[in-house]
């Protein structure tokens, strides 16, 4: 199926964010049109400092654009409330996390629990549904382990598993490798590639790592606060990584 | 997600001790400290409380408390007889006596002397000896504390004797007495035999005691006795209260408790804030994490104010068994400690520890709920 012909699951267009005012003013995005398609692993990529997170965080509707719109499911985020934006974040997004930000003095399936939990399920069935879906990723014996007593990869498999949880269409993550080793990022991409094709999710993935893009449907390009390409043709994913000694940003992107 | 809001809480257990151990330790402060000045106020007033069988005080309209002894006329009394509703009034002494000991060592003493008809005012408890033995001459009935001040260390005994006024006085009972004020020895007798025990004076009657006729309304009665009479007149918890406000009013004694619970209160906040606002900045990305995944404002100050009146509950119920058990065992070793830990108390206390849990959970709610959910993703 061509890419044309399919509804984008998300999509913004002319996106601007201004942090701050007056002469302190940073424009962390100058425009941004993008379509993100189910099914796929849309992966941002750039220079630090070029808008990456802040353009993920506008998608994800954990963050209000400047100017601009986000349409997402068939709502318009940007028209919404911010009790309706939490509700729909609440429903329909999956958050995986660089530092994966587990509750520390809960265990690896109650912290799977918890977007169960704020939809208003019992602890009890939120545990059963937990560990069900711990079991699917080979962590069931993990579950009642707690964070700490976790390896760096179990960690991000558990907060996958918390972003899977609740069934989300669509699932950010922002950095999720660069706390881990490369064997077990990839291992991660593998999962991540998985649950996209799957539930014919979104997942949006920002990245430094150029050896994870080889997992990418589609890679949109970023730099100061602009997209420059959005490239869907896999053999051309290999040029898109710097040299490995590149300098990551131009100086006027620099905070 | 309040199990969440108790998982956080407990698995953080330094903090979660910090914090109930601050609110804990203002508790009991403010309990402890509540319940000595009750205590203390309760000893002022014990000389009236322990006076049984009328429920109406008459004195002269100068007395300020029950220590304020202005003497009265015996025609006093008659005039208070001869108020309508007054069933009886019996004249009742209060003074000062000084005993004299085998050992030639002397001792002030509160002497009360009893109407000699009807010894209205008798010790309530009387532990060693009875009641009717008063009617003996020279006969008198001693409190326990006051015999074990004057002779130490003695098994206390009938028979026993000393003089006041260089007049002999027989013990002919022992009974238990609230502590006075003034932690002197308290002697009973007969009023005409307690006018013997002491210098004469012109007018001796110290206060009129009177009951009113079955059905009467005391304070109504009390009222008509003062404009008959031009007497003041009270009823007997009244009078205690009259005593009590004097002490809290003439003496520094509130202002003093007052310190030191305030203190206690002032302490105890900072400590239990400090702690628990520290504990909300070690969490503040799972909240802002919660956030991003869509828990609402409301939940998480659910959180916030379940956590805090967790530890606050388990500080004041710390705190207060402490104070409590404190008291237990200062009055179970026979400490001359005032203590005494009304309910007031304990409500009081209470919601000193909720004010300091809303002050402590107030910071946090305000950094909790100032979190922009987008913090998630910054490093
Ligand atoms: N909360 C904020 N307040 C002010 N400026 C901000 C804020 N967040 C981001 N910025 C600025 O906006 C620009 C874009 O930031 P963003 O975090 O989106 O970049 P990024 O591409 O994710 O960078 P990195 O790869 O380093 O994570 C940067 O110049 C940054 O300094
Ligand atoms: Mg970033």
């Amino acid at each position: 199926m061509s890419k044309v012909e399919q509804q984008a699951l998300v999509s913004c267009r002319g996106l601007v964010k201004n942090y701050g005012t007056g002469n302190a003013m940073v424009q962390a995005l100058r425009g941004v049109d993008l379509d993100v398609y189910g099914g796929e692993l849309t992966m941002l990529v750039g220079p630090s400092g070029c808008g990456k997170t802040t353009l993920l965080s506008i998608l994800a509707a954990i963050l209000h654009p400047t100017a601009g719109e986000v349409w997402a499911l068939g709502s318009n985020l940007t028209a919404l409330s911010t009790a309706k934006r939490t509700a729909f974040r609440r429903t329909n997004v999956g958050f995986v996390f660089q530092q994966f930000n587990l509750l520390p003095t809960l265990t690896a399936a109650e912290n799977v629990t918890v977007p169960l939990v704020l939809a208003g399920w019992s602890k009890r069935a939120a545990l059963d549904e937990a560990f069900k879906l711990l079991d699917r990723m080979g962590m069931r014996e993990r579950g009642d382990h707690l964070p700490g007593q976790l390896s760096g990869g179990q960690q991000q498999r558990v907060a996958i598993a918390r972003a899977l949880v609740h069934h989300p269409r669509v699932l950010v993550c922002d950095e999720p490798t660069s706390a881990l080793d490369h064997k077990t990022g990839t291992a991660i991409l593998q999962l991540l590639r998985s649950i996209a094709v799957e539930g014919d999710r979104a997942v949006m993935i920002v990245t430094h790592d150029s050896r994870i893009f080889e997992f990418a449907d589609t890679i949109a390009s970023m730099d100061d606060g602009q997209i420059m390409k959005v490239e869907r043709d896999r053999t051309a994913f290999v040029a898109l990584s710097p040299p490995a000694d590149a300098v990551p940003a131009s100086a006027s992107s620099q905070p | 997600m309040n199990w969440i809001a108790l998982k956080m809480l407990m698995g953080n257990r330094g903090k979660y001790f910090g914090m109930i151990a601050g609110i804990a330790f203002a508790s009991l402060l403010i309990a402890q400290q509540a319940s000595i000045f009750c205590g203390l106020m309760l000893q002022t007033s014990g000389q009236v409380r322990d006076i049984g069988g009328a429920e109406i005080w008459v004195m002269d309209p100068n007395v300020r408390f029950v220590d304020d002894v202005k003497p009265l006329s015996d025609t006093d009394l008659y005039r208070v007889r001869g108020v309508r509703g007054v069933d009886w009034a019996v004249k009742f002494y209060k003074g000062l006596a000084r005993s004299r000991l085998e050992d030639g060592n002397f001792q002030q003493t509160i002497l009360l002397g009893l109407d000699d008809a009807t010894l209205v005012g008798a010790p309530p408890n009387i532990i060693l000896g009875t009641l009717a033995d008063l009617r003996k001459p020279n006969a008198v009935i001693m409190d326990l504390e006051g015999y074990q001040l004057l002779w130490p260390g003695q098994e206390p005994h009938i028979g026993k004797r000393f003089e006041m006024n260089d007049r002999e006085a027989e013990i002919v009972g022992i009974c238990r007495a609230s502590r006075t004020f003034q932690t002197f020895p308290v002697v009973y007798t007969r009023y005409s035999q307690a006018l013997q025990f002491v210098p004469p004076e012109r007018k001796v009657m110290s206060f009129v005691l009177a009951n009113g006729q079955p059905g009467t309304n005391p304070q109504a009665l009390c009222r008509q006795i003062e404009q008959q009479t031009g007497l003041r007149a009270v009823t007997q918890n009244e009078f205690a209260w009259i005593t009590m406000w004097y002490f809290m009013g003439a003496t520094g004694i509130p202002v003093n408790f007052g310190i030191t619970v305030a203190l206690g209160f002032v302490v105890g906040t900072a400590i239990a804030a400090q702690t628990f606002y520290l504990f909300t900045l070690e969490n503040i990305k799972q909240y802002g994490a919660l956030k991003a995944m869509g828990a609402g404002n409301l939940s998480l100050m659910g959180m916030v104010m379940l956590q805090a009146a967790v530890v606050s509950l388990i500080g004041y119920g710390l705190g207060v068994g402490a104070a409590a058990w404190f008291g237990q065992m200062s009055q179970n070793s026979g400490s001359k400690l005032a203590f005494y830990m009304p309910s007031v108390v304990l409500v009081g206390t209470g919601l000193a520890v909720c004010l300091i849990s809303v002050l402590a959970s107030l910071l946090s709610l305000r950094r909790v709920l100032a979190l922009e959910p987008a913090v998630v993703f910054q490093s």
